[in-house]
């Protein structure tokens, strides 16, 4: 193991969030974002942060993945059947994200050299450490988390179900 | 686990951020060309990732665990949020037929 499995994830990383935005087909797209969401929880185990790697696989590659690709089949786009911006906007859509990427780079260089990253406790993200801080620290909040969430599932339901007849 | 922890033991902290800001320009460039709905949503879905890398990176740089809590947070909003876009789109393709955001227009000027 070396710091070269870093830039091979983070290459892999780039390249399938490109192949996300510039594939055709929609589907490929989501199976793409699949991927790329899985080169993410390869970072956070690198990191040391298991948790937040576990609850990224799951939420993310199981549940999120799942809702995309269901509505993908439930609308039944296929290739083709949306078309795509005119080249002009694409360059211009493209030299916009360049621009974005000088500007945060430009101001990342006035910073000092970093020094490397070091792991200065090995369970800082572990289920142990996180769950202390999630139920002491920051209770309220997790709380309030559960709210939203029921809130959200209201939403979905009030919003994608048909309307009801007018009288 | 021990040796695959080992690997970032020495990748600068700037590495990470210039990740983070690629995927998150990726994603703003996704937003920008595409004109299906629900690719839209997948680039902003890349831009909420690549921010919850950041945290993470900084979290492990500063020995800190409240940036990992920050990111739990995130996704669970994250859910949420898929949801709710998910079944407004739904309720577009049931009115117009499409889910191209570009008929959707009735706010231009």
């Amino acid at each position: 193991m070396s710091i070269s499995l870093f830039y091979f994830v983070a290459f892999l990383t780039i390249f399938f969030a490109l192949l996300v935005i510039f594939s055709k087909n929609p589907v490929h797209s989501v199976l793409y974002l699949i991927v790329t969401f899985f080169t993410f929880t390869l970072h956070y185990i690198m990191l040391n942060a298991q948790f937040l790697a576990i609850v990224n696989f799951i939420v993310y590659m199981g549940a999120i993945m799942v809702l995309f690709l269901f509505v993908l089949m439930l609308l039944n786009l296929n290739e083709g059947s949306i078309g795509s911006k005119s080249n002009l906007l694409k360059m211009v859509g493209v030299i916009a994200g360049m621009c974005l990427i000088i500007t945060l780079v430009g101001s990342l260089r006035a910073l000092d050299t970093s020094d490397p990253l070091v792991l200065q406790t090995q369970d800082l993200g572990l289920v142990k450490n996180l769950g202390k801080v999630l139920f002491s620290k920051f209770l309220l909040p997790f709380e309030i988390s559960s709210i939203l969430l029921l809130s959200a599932m209201i939403g979905a339901v009030l919003l994608a179900k048909k309307d009801i007849k007018q009288v | 686990m021990e040796n695959l922890t080992q690997a970032i033991q020495g990748v600068p902290l700037n590495h990470y951020i210039l990740l983070s800001i690629i995927v998150f320009a990726i994603g703003v460039v996704g937003v920008l060309i595409r004109r299906n709905a629900i690719v839209i949503f997948m680039s902003v879905e890349l831009m909420l990732n690549a921010v919850n890398l950041l945290l993470i990176a900084f979290s492990v740089h500063h020995n800190d665990p409240s940036g990992q809590v920050f990111v739990f947070f995130i996704m669970a909003l994250a859910a949420a949020e898929v949801a709710i876009g998910l079944a407004i789109i739904v309720m577009i393709y049931r009115n117009i037929n499409s889910t191209d955001v570009n008929i959707l227009n009735k706010l231009k000027w």
